[in-house]
């Protein structure tokens, strides 16, 4: 079995220190993501002034690509900004699985218990 | 298969037990458990402003409709301010991930350099936050319920009917005397005569505030504005029931008090979150200035304050997404 608490050529271990070159590149991915977390934030801002609010099917299309490019936002972030992408994927897992299954599960029954909420409103009002 | 003395393990960076899961230290993998529980917490904010939201029987506000103003400028700037906001705190993100960087090729100076930029970035974000909040506490002229039926014309001829209860909202300078009016402010006199209403502020220079126009359904789908013998009629069926900007018993965005009470929490709940990383980030600053880093011969306390700064730009994009945007 592989050892993960061994520390061997890790990037961000405490006795790990780059050279100048090294940080040429890391530093043209961050300006890189940078540019990237910028224009999703103004793609989204556009979308929402762009487009009204309605029962259409078009708004529920905007609102889930809201979502999406949220989710793409926080993933660069996450992987990048915080480097738990280049962290022991066993660490990676143990933040990210957990989380996702109780907001997942969170969301789901938040929601659906919402919507009985305002189905029992309306029908007693 | 690798042994135990196959590989070698640097001693500073084995915990207590001599081993190093995850090849991370203590402290970086505790800032992780701390940062996941913390997530918990503003997923658990924002889904409960979900579930509102999703049992509200009441039109819910709109986040572009309430907040467009921008300091300094007349006219709607629908989430133009907020916008902003989020690439302050993208950009004092970007700085902080510099400073790390830098950490990692023990160029102390690059590091102070950056993580000052970080700072000035985070008291941006906390002012812009200070002048949001106050503007969305004074409101943008205020609302009365109406306290009877009425049926009027609209901009386009057709029939419009609201029923009491419905809140109509006034002009930001009207709105603004009528506060200091119904407070009792003896300076501030209204005079209906006909179909003109004026507010005066008597006093050195005398200021007048005519009622030009009434909006309804300002916060949420069909704005309209109403003018002329339509405004002077819901001007007449108008309550006592007057509110101006929001606090935790009153908002004139919504009549669900939940709307602003998620606002308060969730933005003040992250503001607070700025707000200690900023003061993290300036112990520090301070620590790496005093040449602390170079004696421990790493930066990893950059490292993991900068975890925590990351952190609370990505609440940020889903309050961002998930408060205004939808």
């Amino acid at each position: 079995m592989e050892r993960d608490d061994l520390i061997v050529n890790d990037s961000y271990s405490l006795n790990a220190h780059h050279s100048e070159e090294d940080g040429k590149g890391i530093r043209k991915k961050i300006y890189l993501v940078t540019v990237i977390l910028s224009a999703i934030t103004a793609v989204e801002v556009g979308m929402g002034i762009m487009f009204k609010r309605s029962e259409t099917f078009t708004w529920t299309a905007i609102k889930w690509s809201f979502i999406i490019l949220t989710l793409f936002k926080a993933g660069y972030i996450v992987m990048s900004f915080m480097h738990l992408g280049e962290e022991r994927k066993n660490l990676r897992n143990a933040v990210i699985v957990p989380y996702f299954l109780f907001v997942a599960y969170l969301i789901f029954i938040a929601l659906t218990e919402g919507a009985s909420h305002f189905g029992m409103d309306q029908m007693f009002h | 298969m690798s042994g135990e003395a196959s590989k070698a393990i640097s001693k500073e960076v084995l915990w207590g037990g001599g081993r190093s899961p995850f090849s991370v230290s203590y402290g970086k993998m505790m800032m992780w458990y701390f940062l996941v529980s913390d997530a918990l917490t503003f997923g658990g904010l924002l889904v409960a402003y979900g579930f509102s939201r999703a049992g509200s029987t009441a039109a819910w506000p709109i986040g572009e409709q309430v907040f467009r103003a921008l300091p300094g400028a007349e006219g709607q700037y629908p989430l133009i301010y907020v916008a902003l906001m989020t690439f302050i705190l993208i950009v004092s993100s970007v700085t902080m991930v510099l400073a790390v960087e830098a950490g990692h090729r023990n160029d102390r100076k690059e590091v102070l350099k950056w993580m000052a930029f970080t700072i000035v970035g985070g008291f941006i974000f906390l002012g812009s936050q200070a002048w949001e909040w106050s503007h969305f506490i004074h409101g943008s002229g205020g609302s009365f319920l109406l306290a009877e039926d009425v049926q009027f014309a609209g901009p386009e001829g057709e029939m419009v009917e609201m029923t009491a209860g419905e809140a109509v909202f006034m002009d930001h300078h009207f709105g603004h005397l009528m506060e200091m009016h119904l407070n009792g402010n003896t300076a501030v006199t209204l005079n209906e005569e006909g179909s003109h209403v004026v507010l005066t502020e008597l006093g050195e220079h005398p200021h007048e505030a005519h009622l030009h126009g009434l909006t309804i359904n300002k916060y949420v789908e069909g704005e309209t504005i109403i003018e002329g013998d339509a405004m002077n009629a819901l001007w007449e069926a108008r309550s006592n029931n007057f509110t101006f900007g929001a606090n935790l018993h009153d908002s004139e965005y919504a009549v669900q008090q939940s709307y602003s009470d998620f606002f308060f929490f969730i933005t003040g709940f992250h503001g607070f979150h700025v707000f200690s990383g900023v003061i993290i980030n300036i112990v520090v600053f301070f620590l790496v200035l005093n040449r602390v880093m170079e004696r421990r011969k790493h930066y990893e306390m950059v490292e993991k304050v900068g975890l925590y700064w990351h952190f609370v730009d990505l609440v940020w994009v889903f309050v961002f997404t998930f408060f205004y945007l939808i």
